[in-house]
Parts: structure tokens; sequence; C-alpha cells
């Protein structure tokens, strides 16, 4: 199987939607460990898996989002980071067949601005949990949900550093008043590009955020800064609703579908979902991608 | 007198904590908060006018900037931590009474969601702004929040959530608080909500931002 950087060459790949709200659907209550049903319901999560990949997924994403030592820690978890992550890309490395698997890594909620954590323990953790998606058989390391430079810098080199997969980073933007995208923390599209190919990523992009429509702009953004850089978006299907007690997001995969074109022109290499999008969504985003 | 606070207000906005901190690059070398507060008790500066006229201005000019997309989550938290430095000289004053707080603030993340970098920001703001913030932490009940409220009658509550499905609870925790404890007002906030969202949950207000906050205490208690 060629690597993840190789299939990009040949054409546009598609990644998997979401997994927090699909994991809602199926029970998760607010306040339990998502990660923790890689121990507990590992046939849930490979359901999950399992379900981008027949939508027609080339890549799938590992249920460890919040795997870090500090997020588990919040449950009691800190010590079962390795057995927790291992057996996330376990699951999906069994869900993906020959398709590729993306270990998940999100932020640890800890701002070193704070003096909440310092720079090593930001890298012991990020290079614990990326050992254990390789160990669990994941391709490739997928940073992502970052809004701080420095914690995703930390986060790419910890990866790259310490296993042989590639390095995948993306980031969280939204609109300012004036219309420039920024992260929380300030950190425009261009401003990250330079900074997290210097730390070893292989791939950069945007996840979550707003919906589709905003990802053309930071997709053009970022390939203004880098034309050569393989990028990789992750929409959120829009910005949920309240109704009758539940939260719904509003853009359907036809919504998505329609915009897959326009991201393409705009130099995006690997279009996936984020929160609020199902396997309906990727495979509408297939059926472009594949016209 | 006046030079000193507005001196201090100006180390509040740019997040000049004290004479050693290299931030900002542009006041390097400069005494900060903490030296400019001890030299304004000393020279007998009344407690309140240092916080009414040196750090309520300071954090409300770093408020709008950070609502207007000047500035972002770094600079605030600089600006609340030169604050929180110069707070540390004024507790004793609020203990004895020489200086009041305008009212009490309880703020805390809903139960079921373990995000606090948006709430803690709020509670800073709102602090600086001079009020008493009580921090119940995240994933809070409402149950705890109305233990709160009776040791702290007349307090606003501040709900956040960052979780779309954490935000549901908002809708449970608001109307308990307002059952058990008729008349208390709730403010909510956290990147999944809006203003739709806070009508439909019957809380009294909605912001964006810290600022608004603040704003809507201001109207509602000072």
């Amino acid at each position: 199987m060629s690597k993840l950087i190789d299939a990009i060459q040949n054409r546009v790949l598609v990644s998997d939607g979401a997994w927090g709200t699909f994991l809602q659907q199926k029970g998760l209550q607010p306040g339990e460990c998502p990660e923790s049903w890689n121990i507990t319901r590992p046939d849930d999560v490979f359901d999950i898996a399992k379900s981008y990949i027949d939508a027609g997924a080339d890549m799938i994403e590992t249920n460890s989002f919040g795997g870090n030592r500090f997020k588990l820690a919040n449950y009691g978890l800190a010590d079962s980071v390795y057995e927790i992550n291992k057996a996330a890309a376990e699951i999906s490395r069994k869900a993906a067949g020959d398709k590729f698997v993306l270990g998940s890594v999100g932020p640890t909620g800890k701002l070193l601005l704070m003096e909440e954590v310092t720079e090593d323990g930001l890298y012991e953790a990020f290079k614990e949990q990326s050992i254990a998606l390789e160990a669990g058989g994941a391709d490739a390391i997928v940073v992502e949900t970052m809004t701080d430079l420095e914690e995703a810098r930390i986060a790419v080199k910890a990866a790259s550093e310490n296993t042989s997969c590639e390095v995948i980073c993306t980031m969280t933007f939204d609109k300012t008043v004036d219309g420039e995208f920024r992260t929380m923390m300030g950190i425009s599209p261009t401003e990250m590009v330079e900074p997290l190919i210097a730390a070893g990523a292989s791939v950069i992009g945007a996840n979550c955020g707003n919906g589709i429509a905003d990802m053309i702009g930071i997709v053009k953004e970022i390939r203004q800064a880098n034309a050569s850089i393989p990028v990789l978006i992750h929409a959120n299907a829009g910005i949920p609703h309240y109704h009758d007690g539940k939260t719904v997001f509003p853009e359907t995969p036809a919504d998505m579908g329609a915009l897959v074109n326009d991201i393409i022109a705009a130099g995006a290499n690997i279009i996936g979902g984020c929160c609020g999008t199902t396997p309906d969504h990727i495979c509408e985003v297939c059926k472009v991608v594949k016209s | 007198m006046s030079e000193l606070l507005s001196k201090l207000a100006e180390c509040i906005e740019f997040g000049k904590i004290n004479m050693a901190s290299p931030y900002p690059p542009q006041m390097k070398g400069q005494e900060g908060a903490d030296e400019i507060t001890r030299k304004a008790l000393d020279e007998g500066v009344n407690p309140q006018d240092i916080l009414s006229k040196g750090l309520m201005p300071g954090m409300e000019r770093i408020g709008i900037k950070f609502r207007e997309n000047k500035v972002f989550v770094p600079q605030v938290l600089m600006s609340a931590k030169a604050m929180s430095t110069a707070m540390l000289h004024l507790k004793p004053h609020f203990l004895s009474g020489a200086a009041k707080q305008k009212g009490t603030f309880i703020i805390g993340t809903v139960l079921g969601d373990l995000h606090d970098i948006g709430k803690n920001l709020v509670g800073m703001m709102v602090e600086g702004n001079g009020y008493k913030v009580i921090d119940l932490g995240t994933d809070v009940s409402s149950d705890k929040f109305i233990a709160a409220l009776k040791e702290n009658p007349n307090a606003v509550i501040g709900l956040s959530a960052l979780l779309t499905t954490t935000m549901v609870n908002m809708e449970k925790i608001t109307r308990e608080i307002k059952e058990a404890l008729p008349g208390t007002l709730v403010t909510i906030g956290g990147a999944p909500v809006n203003n739709d969202f806070c009508m439909k949950i019957g809380a009294d207000n909605y912001s964006p931002d810290p600022q608004g906050v603040v704003e809507f205490l201001n109207t509602k208690i000072a």
C-alpha cells in the first residue's frame, strides 16, 4: 500500500466524518469519557469506523481525540493512555482494511501561557499518545482542533520524532469581525504553515469551525502561503441549532457536496467532515470527488 | 495619583504583570501592575480608586478590544494575570470593608462539560471589573449552583458550555435555579450557544464575549 502522501499525488482523497456526535447517538452520555469506549464498547466504536469505510472514505480516524493524559486524568484514566490509544487504533485498523488509519490527537486543554503545563509536559503527553496509536496500527497521526500554535508545534514534533507515522496537523479557525480567519489564540492560516511544516507535518489544514463554506477561504489562504503542502479539511456541518431539547447541525449531505468542487479548486487534497457530519455526508463527498 | 492609576490601567490593558515580566515587549523593564498597585497603596491612594480608576478601565479596554477581535485569548490572559497580581494587594481591603466590590457573580461550566478556558476568561474579566467572583469549576450541577446562591444571596449566575451535547444541560440547570430561587439572573455563554438558545431555555442574557457579561452585570447590579 502506498503511503498517504503518495496517494495524494494521484487524486483528491476523502476522509471520514464526525466521531463525537456519532458516539452520542450511540448512547455516550455527557460527562462520560468517549475514549473509554475503546475498552468498554469496542463494537460500537468499530461500527462508526466501519460506517465511514462503507461510505467510501479513503481513510478513517481513531476514537482517541481526548486520549492524552491530561484529558484522561479528568476520568481517573491518566495511567491508561497506552491501552486506550492502542485499542483505538486497533479498532480503526480492523475496520479500515487497506484504507488509511489516522490516529486522532486533540489538544490537552492546558494553557502554556497560564503555566498550567510545561512544554516538556506537553511533549511527553503527545509522545506517549502517538507511540500507542502507532502500536495499534495507525498510518498517520492527525493533530487536530488546535488553536495554540505552540501546542500544535509540540504535538507535531512529538509525533514525528517518536513514530514513523506521517503527521498531519489541522487547526480550528473562526472568522473575525473584519472577515479574517484566526484561531481562538489569534493564529491565522498563513502563520501556522511554516512552523508546522518545520516541526514535521507533511499535511496541514483546518478542522471543525463554522461549516464548509468558510473552509474555502481558509484553503485559499494556506495555498497562497505555500503552493505545495498537501491540505486536509475536516469541516463541521455548520453551527448547530437548538431544537426541541436537541442540537441539530444544519448542513445536509447535499449542502456539503455542493461545495466540494470549490474546496478542491481552492487547493484541498483531502476532504472529510467534523462535528455533525455523518456517513451520508461522506458518501456525498465521495460522489463528487470520484465523479 | 491620577498618573499612577492611569499607568496601572495601561499595565492591565497590555498585560504588564511586574517589572521582571518580559511581556509585552514594548513595556520591558518598566514597572508592572504589581509594583504600581503596591506603590499606590503605600502612597495612601484609596483602594476603591485603585479598583475603579486603575483596574477597571484597563480591563474594560482589553475587553472591548477582544470583542472587536483586535486581540485574542493570549492578550486577555496576560491582562487577567496582571489584574490578579494587583488584586492580591487589594484583597485585604475588600475583606476589611475599606473597598467594596459591586456584587457577586457565581460561574461554572455545566454538568458533563470539563472545558474551562472560556469560563476562566469570563471569571477573570468580571473580577477585574469590580465584582466578587465565585468559580465553581467545571462539571457543575444545579445543586452546587443553588448551594452557592444560598450562601451569596442576590448573586448572578454565569453558565458556560463548549459542547453541543452539554449546552442542553443549561436548560435544566437554569430552570432548577429559578425554581429554587426565583428572581435569580442567569447569563450564559460558550461556543455553541446563541441568543435564540438563551430565549428558548429561559435564561436572562447571552453574551458572545466576556465584556458582554460585564455590561449585563453593570446594568443589573451596579
